[in-house]
């Protein structure tokens, strides 16, 4: 048979579906395949559209060379309002996609009402509330304005921001300064060591970090994370290299411009207490980082993965600004003593631009130390990212991991793949408690719910 | 003596792959010495010491920078080409890949490819809704597919029939359950000696009976190419028929085409046959239950038209002037090993046919009909005999597919799970007024591994509560299948036989027999 048996005297098979066939096919002696199917997600229509269409191929190639062309080296650390001229009196950014005051959740209005405390646009929590409820706040996703912070990733104007620069694309991003574990704002507390933190981040830290970046030139946080993963970093859930490599980079800067030895002291003490303060440059980067694949016509990599505690969204390189939401999901993992699944709050921050990026739990294999928060091995390590090869489009050398041979973190979350082989990127996240002020209760893993890219999906086949 | 260099912009390796690299390069013919580079300051200082400048490029330290110092200008630029190409090489690096424990079972198609890249060929079973974006994908990745599946939508079928049609690839389903390429059976399938005979059908199990004949009447087959059961409606028009049909033409093995289907829109009917007696090679038509007079009439002198599947089967062999066996002959050859069974007349009661192969069942009502009269069935021949639901019972003849949705909705074929029609069976068996039970058992790959050990034991009991309460019943079975099939037809038949029931493996003759036993 010309079509056929020209090639070879024997057809080597593979079996999509029962394995029955595949079976039958082994006892006579042929060679065959079989696939692990499982029904894929979304409109199959506009699937097989898009893994058919050349042009979303060719544009998710350029989408992930840009990605990993970003070059985010920090700049700068400036209150917010300076670098981001929309963010003035009563207008608050937040983590996650678009949300209502009356949708929030509890650590979410509690991060609002912190803010509206130090911000002194009210004086205690009823008139904070008072405020809200008015309408008088205007509240938009970071995501909008090239921002991102972690948890409730409330940013007030006057909040010290790290300026990030993707030295090879020019866009700048930014991040809040993180104020550590325990009582914080960002996990919605407002008590009154809170806001003196706060403060004293204001006045002190944010200008001596801005003072010794400047004199330095520029901290390259690609570089740091890059050594982090060698490190034992997964620069997400675990970065405690990375904060460690920051102070050293910064440390003699600090000392030769700080104002005085007392107050740099309490600068760096501030930073080595705190194995997540390299958590915030950590997210600016991967911002810059998928900031420049985004806005590449036809493709389907995602820029963006973002919760609010409420919703989930995801945006799509080729969708430009829309966002694509489902229900946040609860995390899986471990809960600190004390805690239990009844105290979480559904998922919460713009800490996911991390594995968006091709970090965080996509760099699991290098970040062994952490699996034991969901009671895995290392084995499980190597395995989470082994699987998300399997939904990007590329993966990035500057980011190789030793375990898996210098093989660089997947990259490039492929929409397509994440519905054809209906299989979630994973996100290593910490479990907020549900109620303002309580703090981190415990970190785990957790998923994107497959309705944001079903209707992604859809989308891009219009 | 020559100094090239190349600078990639912006672009980061780390230090081990650049100087694997570097060493592939310098076992090139001519290359002296090479290096790969971050362009740092320290590493432009040893590329000095090492011999390797100058160069005519600025690098810095965001850049790879490929140096080669070569004997002539050629040795160099190819050298300075095989790095580029070693650092273009960013493979898709997936879970499968690995020796660190990595699964190996793929998840996709695609990751299959990757394990097995000469594959030529998707079998392709999952639910309907999702087989044409599978369907899709083999096809664009070169394969030609065997698609078992039902429920793919009428316009998914013509579309990718048409993607395949354009890159010269075989869709064969959906719905196909029968075929065999290059003696690679896919499906339901028989084992067949190879030989001159090419069979392209729309139908599964029609196909199985004209195989498993020809083989037991001496013959061999070349390929089977089947192609799903609305190939030959108008919407579709035959794609992959004609394209089956023209493949056979060509084919160098085969000397004598099979062409096996339920009658088809007349417009595509036409079209197929005229492909068919334009073709060098002789063409024998079964369209179970057609008009044969009116085929006859039209083509007969051109090609043979025949009745039943057997018939088919048997003028295959004969033309290719393997067998000396006629109709007539092979018909009295098995009527007498029948005699050899002591049955009661069953004059005023009915015929109960249970059937797993849809075209056998429509074979034997076309058979029926006319000496039997109305014969009700889920896939009654005319509308008037339909049975509104499968499980309904009616005073008469009934021959019952259970091959349809209804029945295999959430379960598996009657081929491989007895289950539903052993139950259909018992009730049957029964009831007083049925005298005349058929079944049709078809052995082969994927179908049950030994169906005689389950039906057998049945019959048997079926026949001793009918013998203990004064009736006679008898069991027919419409046997398909061969001896190399691995339930082996003699072991089959042996156990069957052993329990009561007459054995034929003509599916026609089983038919036959039945108006013989109820006249």
């Amino acid at each position: 048979m010309n079509t056929i048996s020209n090639t070879s005297a024997a057809l080597s098979v593979v079996n999509i579906g029962a394995d029955l066939f595949a079976d039958a096919i082994e006892a006579q002696g042929f060679a065959v395949t079989h696939v692990a199917w499982r029904p894929p997600a979304g409109d199959q229509h506009a699937l097989m559209t898009l893994l058919a269409d050349p042009r979303v191929n060719e544009a998710n190639k350029i989408a992930v060379e840009r990605m990993l062309s970003a070059h985010p080296v920090i700049v700068d650390v400036r209150p917010a309002h300076e670098v981001i001229s929309a963010l003035q009196k009563h207008k608050l950014l937040h983590a996650g996609p678009p949300i209502e005051w009356e949708r929030m959740c509890g650590p979410m209005r509690g991060a609002v009402v912190g803010a509206c405390i130090y911000e002194e646009w009210a004086k205690d929590e009823p008139e904070a509330v008072a405020l809200a409820d008015s309408g008088t706040l205007d509240f938009e996703p970071c995501h909008h304005y090239n921002a991102v912070g972690p948890m409730a990733g409330i940013t007030s104007p006057s909040m010290p921001v790290f300026v990030v620069e993707d030295k090879t694309q020019g866009n700048q991003t930014f991040s809040t300064l993180n104020e550590g574990l325990g009582k914080v704002l960002r996990y919605g507390a407002f008590a009154p060591e809170v806001l003196e933190r706060l403060s004293w981040m204001q006045e002190v830290l944010g200008p001596a970090l801005g003072r010794a970046i400047r004199r330095l030139g520029g901290v390259d946080v690609r570089a740091i994370m890059s050594q982090a993963l060698q490190m034992g970093d997964e620069c997400h859930n675990r970065n405690k290299a990375a904060t460690s490599l920051f102070v050293r980079q910064v440390g003699a800067d600090l000392v030769e411009t700080g104002r005085s030895s007392e107050e740099t002291a309490a600068v760096l003490r501030f930073i080595a207490g705190n194995d997540h303060f390299h958590l915030n440059p950590s997210m600016a980067a991967a911002k810059a980082i998928t900031l420049a694949g985004a806005n590449v016509p036809h493709s389907s990599v995602v820029v963006t993965m973002a919760r609010n505690g409420v919703d989930f969204g995801i945006r799509v390189s080729g969708l430009g600004d829309r966002w694509f939401v489902g229900p946040a999901q609860y995390i899986q993992g471990l809960y600190f003593a004390g805690f239990g699944q009844e105290d979480a709050n559904p998922d919460i921050g713009d800490s996911a631009i991390a594995e968006t990026s091709g970090v965080g739990a996509f760099a699991m294999a290098g970040a062994p130390a952490i699996v034991q928060f969901i009671g895995g091995s290392p084995a499980d390590a190597l395995r989470y990212t082994r699987e998300m090869y399997d939904i990007t489009v590329s993966s990035n050398p500057l980011f190789g991991l030793p375990s898996l041979d210098f093989q660089g973190v997947p990259t490039g979350i492929d929409i397509r793949q994440v519905c054809r082989l209906n299989m979630l990127p994973v996100i290593n996240t910490g479990i907020a408690h549900r109620l303002p002020g309580v703090g981190q209760v415990g970190a785990g893993i957790v998923y994107p719910p497959m309705e944001c890219f079903e209707k992604a999906l859809s989308a891009l086949a219009m | 003596m020559v100094i090239k260099a190349r600078v990639k912009r912006n672009t980061y390796f780390d230090s081990i792959t650049l100087m694997k690299i570097a060493r592939t390069l310098t076992a090139i013919n001519g290359v002296e010495d090479a290096a790969a580079i971050m362009a740092t300051a320290a590493n432009l200082e040893l590329l000095k010491e090492a011999g390797l400048t100058p160069f005519d490029e600025n690098a810095g330290m965001e850049d790879v920078l490929l140096v080669v110092r070569a004997s002539d200008e050629d040795s160099a630029e190819a050298a300075l080409q095989s790095a580029e190409e070693q650092l273009a090489q960013r493979p898709g690096f997936t879970s499968i890949d690995g020796d660190m424990g990595g699964q190996k079972q793929p998840r996709s198609l695609e990751q299959a490819l990757q394990l097995l890249s000469d594959a030529r060929l998707a079998v392709i079973s999952v639910p309907g809704p999702y087989a044409a974006l599978e369907t899709d994908r083999a096809l664009r990745a070169g394969l030609h597919v065997f698609l078992f599946s039902d429920n793919v939508p009428l316009a998914d079928e013509i579309a990718l029939k048409q993607l395949a049609q354009e890159r010269g690839l075989l869709l064969m389903g959906p719905d196909c359950g029968t075929a065999m390429l290059n003696g690679v059976g896919l499906g339901f399938v028989n084992v067949v000696p190879s030989g001159p005979i090419g069979i392209v059908g729309a139908s599964g199990t029609g196909i199985q009976q004209v195989m498993s004949l020809i083989a037991r009447l001496g013959g061999g087959v070349s390929q089977v190419i089947g192609s799903g059961g609305r190939d030959l409606s108008e919407e579709v028009g035959a794609i992959t028929t004609l394209q089956g049909l023209r493949l056979l033409q060509e084919d160098e093995e085969t000397e004598v085409i099979v062409l096996v289907s339920k009658p088809p829109a007349p417009a595509v009917a036409e079209r197929v046959l005229e492909v068919a007696v334009k073709g060098k090679k002789p063409v024998i038509v079964i369209f179970v239950g057609a008009d044969h007079a009116a085929l006859e009439n039209r083509y007969g002198n051109r090609i043979v038209v025949t009745r039943t599947l057997a018939e088919a089967a048997q003028k295959a062999v004969s033309v290719c002037g393997g067998s000396d066996i006629t109709t007539g002959t092979w018909h009295i050859r098995e009527m007498k090993a029948v005699r050899a069974v002591k049955t009661a007349r069953a004059g005023n009661q009915f015929l109960s046919a249970l059937f797993s192969g849809g075209t056998l069942c429509d074979e034997a009502m076309h058979l029926w009909a006319e000496p039997l009269g109305a014969i009700y069935s889920n896939i009654p021949i005319r509308s008037e005999w339909r049975l509104v639901e499968a499980g309904q019972r009616v005073e008469g003849h009934c021959a019952i597919d259970f091959g349809v949705d209804e029945y295999t909705r959430g379960r598996p074929h009657p081929m491989i799970d007895p289950s539903l029609r052993l139950k259909r069976l018992q009730e049957e068996a029964s009831n007083p007024r049925v005298g005349v039970i058929l079944l049709d058992i078809v052995l082969g790959y994927c179908s049950h591994p030994d169906p005689a050990s389950v039906y057998g034991p049945a019959i048997l009991a079926a026949r001793k509560q009918a013998k203990h309460e004064g009736r006679s019943l008898t069991f027919i079975i419409s046997l398909c299948g061969t001896e190399g099939d691995p339930q082996r037809l003699s072991v089959q038949a042996t156990k069957l036989r052993e329990a009561g029931a007459e054995i034929f493996t003509s599916n026609a003759d089983a038919a036959l027999r039945c108006i013989e036993i109820l006249r």
